[in-house]
């Protein structure tokens, strides 16, 4: 049982790997087991689409130890397509200022190193401006 | 023995996916700063990662992509190989973490491919064997790079980051059918970096001619003579890409036409992606391809060697192409950025 958890955890930090009810069908992210919406039990895995949309931001120029090669970075809370709300940095923004309302997706990024460079790197999910993919016929 | 590869049970692309970051630094900028505006620029632009990039997060977008073309899940793989010069780590696979992020860990052989510029191909003509003797059905190739030069070296006008990913698989589930691979190599010191070494050291005289044009030129004849094949029974052909002329000089030098390869060309806006750079040229044609057409890839792997690759698209192309985002999206995403940015982006001030 610890091993399931121990991946599950992981595939909660690399993906957006999270539960649904099966009671009330309501979309559970991180997974807890326990459904918010009716309160009964929910272990059913659940991958999310990794899309949704900016609904607050801040940018952070005093980053916490760890995070310094990335500063000055913007940390958003994120509206899932499903219903739950993430806090995740923002990545990729080039030259593009972020908004309320920014359709964003998720992808997997360098998140920390732990004791620079000899130690070793933290990944996990962050999200970035949806990526335009062209209309084709 | 100039006899090409084939497997036992026929094999082929099921998936493929490819992934480009988001930054370019224009050549004209290393110009400015290290040669006064006066050098000549072997592309256009190459792709820079950004700051929280490095050759796992790429192979794990371009993986993700080939999996939803491919329409496998991650538990179906019995292989996640990934052929790179800049693993993360250098000791801890860079296969152990992407088995782990895409969910094919812990029944699957992962691991790392070394041999330069061709440690991608190198990886797939043995994912071609795991599949083909039928002790896999699915296996995950990647070839991916974040590559470095020396700050005012020749090489940095071209070294660039980028990942493509294949999944292999029986050729009755494939979109693309591999015909036969051949491979040819020979211990040549054109290009190195010794352990503990940031930066590659190379022996310019051994560069083009020994190296690039000798290996490739060999064996994309062995396999077109093995196949009684000319470069007119293909519509399209891929050669590695150190820059813009390399690439058209072979294409010419064996036959190929300026049209056979215009797709897959992408080095002048990319630059050379090292082990990921015919493999996104393969990924761009994919993209256009049209069931029947034929495609020739020669790939080049300094100290040196070369895999040929004879394919030939099928019907499954049309339905999964669309599945994930094609190459050319990525290459439009595009934020210019000037040599001070990509100095703090690649860690180049860290020594
Ligand atoms: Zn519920």
């Amino acid at each position: 049982m610890e091993l399931a958890r121990h991946w599950r955890l992981k595939k909660q930090r690399y993906a957006l790997q999270g539960e649904v009810c099966p009671h009330c069908q309501t979309k559970i992210f991180p997974p807890r087991d326990i459904c918010p919406a009716c309160k009964q039990e929910a272990r059913t895995d659940h991958t999310f689409s990794g899309r949704g949309k900016v609904v607050a931001f801040t940018v952070v120029t005093q980053p916490p130890k760890g995070y310094e090669a990335q500063a000055p970075y913007v940390v958003a809370l994120v509206e899932l397509e499903e219903g739950p709300r993430v806090t995740a940095q923002l990545t990729d923004l080039g030259d593009e200022e972020p908004y309320i309302g920014m359709p964003v997706e998720m992808v997997t990024r360098k998140l920390r190193t732990v004791e620079g460079e000899r130690g070793i790197i933290v990944y996990g999910y962050k999200f970035r401006p949806r990526l335009t993919v062209a209309q084709r016929a | 023995m100039t006899e090409p590869l084939f497997p036992q049970r026929s094999v082929g692309i099921v998936g493929y996916g490819a992934y480009v970051p988001r930054y370019r630094l224009p050549a004209s900028e290393i110009s400015r700063v290290w040669h006064g505006g006066y050098a000549g620029h072997p592309v256009q632009e190459k792709a820079v990662a950004g700051p929280d990039e490095d050759t796992f997060t790429m192979a794990l977008e371009a993986a993700r992509n080939a999996l939803a073309r491919a329409g496998v899940s991650a538990e179906a793989l019995r292989a996640v190989w990934v052929g790179s010069e800049s693993h993360p780590y250098a000791v801890k696979p860079t296969g152990t973490l992407l088995a782990d992020a895409l969910g094919a860990a812990p029944s699957v052989q992962a691991g790392d491919w070394e041999f330069a510029c061709k440690a991608g191909t190198e990886a797939m003509v043995a994912a071609i064997g795991l599949v083909g003797s039928g002790m896999a059905d699915y296996a995950l190739v990647v070839g991916a790079d974040t590559a470095q030069g020396r700050p005012g070296d020749a090489l940095e006008f071209t070294a660039a980051s980028g990942a493509a990913a294949f999944v292999l698989g029986p050729a009755e589930n494939a979109l693309a059918r591999i015909l036969a691979t051949y491979s040819y190599v020979t211990d040549t010191p054109d290009f190195w970096r010794r352990e503990g070494e940031k930066y590659p050291a190379h022996g310019q005289r051994f560069t083009g001619e020994p190296a690039y044009f000798h290996h490739i030129t060999q064996a994309a004849k062995g396999l077109l003579e093995a196949l009684d094949m000319t470069p007119q029974d293909f519509t399209y052909a891929v050669f590695h890409q150190p820059n813009t002329k390399f690439p058209q000089r072979v294409a010419k030098m064996l036959g190929f036409t300026p049209e056979q390869i215009a797709p897959g060309l992408l080095v002048p806006r990319i630059g050379n992606t090292y082990s990921a750079s015919a493999l996104i040229g393969l990924t761009a044609i994919l993209d256009v391809a049209q069931p029947g057409d034929r495609i020739f890839v020669t790939s080049f792997g300094s100290g040196a060697g070369s895999d040929a690759f004879a394919l030939e698209v099928t019907e499954a192309i049309l339905e999964r192409r669309d599945r994930a985002p094609h190459t050319e999206d990525y290459i439009a995403r595009r934020t210019e950025i000037d040599y001070g940015l990509y100095v703090r982006y690649r860690g180049k001030l860290a020594e």
